[in-house]
């Protein structure tokens, strides 16, 4: 090899150290690869969230409006049927602000939930034929998710705004932190999914279902003083609390619904909800370590079992 | 010269694959309520071992199924290994699917930074390297065209040329080469030149023999997840015959009592022999070949052909021909025959030569087969390379 490009290359990969391929087992130092190795391809992360909001309305002339139509349209539904026609609305004041921000927060869950717990399924020609850190598809569906859910944001801006109802409160510390702890939660979760339905293909049906399921246990459409009213005090309003996406609901709510802080017409918080954010975040974090180790542990069969 | 570094260490690697009839939550159950002895395992490779050097081309042969598939996404860390250990270093490409990535929807521009993002290029040396990779593709007219209205070779350029520009030290390359239009071929064979000569690493599988005969100074032949040769690509190449042979040479004959054929037909022996000859036995340019295929007969169908072919040890096709070629009916009847194919006029180049012979069905099934059956040599004047020889001469006067 009298090619000196040959030469160089040669020395410099002697310089470098052999890398076992595949992870280690050790549950720190695991850890801590995965996320350098998700790092390291940040950059693709950004693309694989642009192409999948790219790709999405790449044909429709609306493009973008479509994916506000649905959380739109959701609201015209409950806002009438719900609030005007089942009378919720005199129970509820403000009640567009109300069910529009309950929405926002659950679309935001569900989609990252849905959408990760797919996403390794959806992206199964790129799984069986690159080597990439896996985690990667998981996220790009947060990513999109997370993309939705600031232009869906930006509405209730806007539309709390315009109505003069903008929560210019200390109370809005709730929401950001809501916020996180709904990312991360659903973060973890969608991971995990993410991992398991490449095995059980059915939990990507199951999911929908359990979905559906969990819009009615958080008080989205309905209040929280109806849960307290019906079940306050007992060990059902503790399970219906211990719910992490209803706190997270009331989260936005507390923090972006201000008449429900009024001293008026305003509803009674559940006790200590800043505790029990803390404490769902917590866990959270917690679960996403765990949901990253177990999809760690997953991802190697990956590509035989697509 | 220094021995080169090693680039990929492959360390006693297994892969089981343990095959599943359904995959729905009820047949888990019920899978994992029965005994795990109900589980059907497939071990894909066992115990393999190899080091590959930098700056060498590893061509990774057997038949379908041999697991070479299944060791090139062991290496790139695609799939893990059940056992054992891979270890690599710098950095890498791999070519399993030409346009893994690609999204229809989005334009050629789009595609080719996602896809160099894939592989592992940055924003910055997308940008730098996207000129090249138009260029190289050929289709700059179409980048800005959703690449669903791609023709399915353009396609696959613009995938090839993304690959080729991530500047990888291994590249890992599974029967991409196969695509494109012969032009876009040479095109692609060059790069892959380049490539050898900048002291990259490559690892490709291949079933065209030809191909790894003229890429790789390294042939690994795989049969049934086991490697049977690790070597020079001629010798990889002739053992890739032999599992072939063993593949399907399970001729439908049967012997009775007494040894004789009672079905099928038998190669007994295959001579070859030259009319001119040097004194070590080489052969010359000019003089007659004879082929001598002594067989016998148990029962055969009419119409059934015996054929030789000559090729180079590297397994490139030289010659072929068979008695339907030469016009000649072969009869059906049992009993011992002795056929001679002469091939008048020797007019192959220097170097060594096998002959395969073969007898076959009418309908191309074979009944018999010897791979390689013999060799020989040809020697001729000094001076020029190639299979062929003519009586070259020059000649030379000022103007």
């Amino acid at each position: 090899m009298a090619d000196p490009a040959a030469t160089l290359r040669s020395e410099r990969i002697a310089l470098l150290p052999l890398a076992e391929v595949g992870r280690p087992g050790g549950l720190l130092q695991g850890t801590a690869r995965s996320i350098r190795d998700i790092w390291s391809r940040r950059e693709l992360l950004g693309l694989l969230v642009r192409r999948e909001l790219k790709a999405r309305y790449k044909n429709s002339s609306l493009g973008l409006v479509w994916s506000l139509m649905r959380p739109l349209s959701q609201l015209l539904i409950y806002y009438f049927a719900v609030g005007e026609i089942i009378g919720l609305a005199r129970a509820i004041p403000d009640f567009a602000i109300f069910v529009f921000v309950g929405l926002t927060a659950w679309t935001l869950f569900s989609e990252i939930l849905s959408n990760a717990t797919s996403s390794i399924i959806h992206n199964q020609g790129l799984v069986k034929k690159v080597y990439l850190p896996r985690e990667i598809f998981p996220l790009a569906s947060v990513g999109g998710a997370l993309f939705n859910f600031a232009v869906q944001f930006l509405i209730l801006l806007i539309a709390v705004l315009a109505l003069g109802r903008f929560p210019l409160t200390l109370d809005i510390v709730y929401a950001a932190a809501a916020f996180i702890m709904l990312v991360t939660f659903a973060t973890a979760l969608g991971v995990l999914l993410a991992g398991l339905t490449v095995y059980f293909r059915d939990l990507e049906h199951l999911i929908e279902v359990v979905l559906a399921v969990l819009f009615w246990a958080s008080p989205i459409v309905y209040s929280y003083t109806f849960v307290r009213d019906a079940i306050g005090g007992s060990i059902l309003e503790q399970i219906y609390l211990a719910n992490p996406v209803t706190i997270a609901v009331l989260g936005f709510q507390r923090g972006l619904w201000i008449a429900g802080s009024d001293p008026v017409t305003g509803i009674e918080w559940p006790p200590d909800l800043a505790l029990r954010m803390l404490g769902i975040f917590l866990f959270s974090v917690v679960l996403l370590w765990v949901s990253q180790r177990i999809f760690s542990r997953l991802q190697g069969n990956f590509a035989q079992e697509l | 010269m220094t021995t080169s570094p090693a680039i990929v260490d492959v360390a006693d690697v297994s892969k089981r694959f343990v095959l599943h009839q359904d995959k729905s939550l009820k047949e888990r159950i019920v899978a994992f309520a029965r005994s795990r002895e109900h589980q059907q395992d497939f071990w894909a490779l066992r115990d393999i071992d190899l080091s590959i050097e930098t700056g060498s081309t590893v061509g990774l042969v057997g038949h379908n199924g041999s697991g070479k598939s299944t060791l090139l996404k062991i290496i790139g860390g695609i799939i893990q290994p059940t056992s054992g250990t891979v270890r690599r270093r710098g950095r890498l490409a791999a070519l399993l699917e030409l346009g893994a990535g690609f999204h229809p929807d989005l334009t050629g521009r789009e595609n080719v930074y996602l896809n160099a993002a894939i592989l592992g290029l940055t924003r910055a040396e997308t940008d730098k390297y996207f000129d090249a990779i138009v260029d190289f593709s050929g289709i700059e007219s179409f980048i800005d065209t959703q690449v669903k209205f791609y023709s399915s070779g353009m396609y696959v350029r613009l995938a090839f040329a993304v690959s080729v520009h991530v500047d990888p030290d291994l590249l890992l390359v599974d029967e991409v080469l196969a695509v494109g239009d012969e032009p876009f071929q040479r095109k692609c064979l060059a790069k892959i030149a380049d490539f050898q000569r900048e002291g990259r690493t490559i690892v490709f599988v291949s079933h065209s023999s030809d191909q790894v005969g003229q890429l790789c100074d390294r042939v690994v032949v795989l049969d049934h997840g086991q490697m049977v040769h690790d070597g020079s690509a001629a010798d990889g190449i002739k053992a890739l015959r032999s599992t072939f042979e063993a593949a399907h040479s399970s001729p439908a004959r049967t012997t009775g009592a007494d040894g004789a054929l009672t079905s099928g037909a038998r190669i007994d022996d295959v001579r070859v022999t030259s009319t001119s000859t040097d004194l070590s036995g080489d052969y010359l340019p000019g003089g007659d070949l004879l082929v001598e295929i002594d067989y016998t007969i148990g029962s055969v169908p009419s119409g059934w052909i015996a054929g030789i072919d000559i090729e180079t040890p590297v397994g490139q096709g030289v010659y072929r021909i068979n008695t339907d070629g030469l016009g000649i009916e072969l009869p059906t009847s049992p009993g011992n025959y002795s056929l001679t194919i002469t091939l008048g006029g020797n007019a192959l180049g220097a170097g060594s030569y096998q002959v395969h012979a073969s007898l076959v069905t009418p309908q191309g099934r074979d009944i018999d087969r010897r791979q390689p059956a013999a060799s020989f040599s040809v020697s001729t004047e000094p001076g020029a390379v190639g299979v062929v020889h003519f009586r070259a001469s020059a000649d030379l006067h000022a103007t």
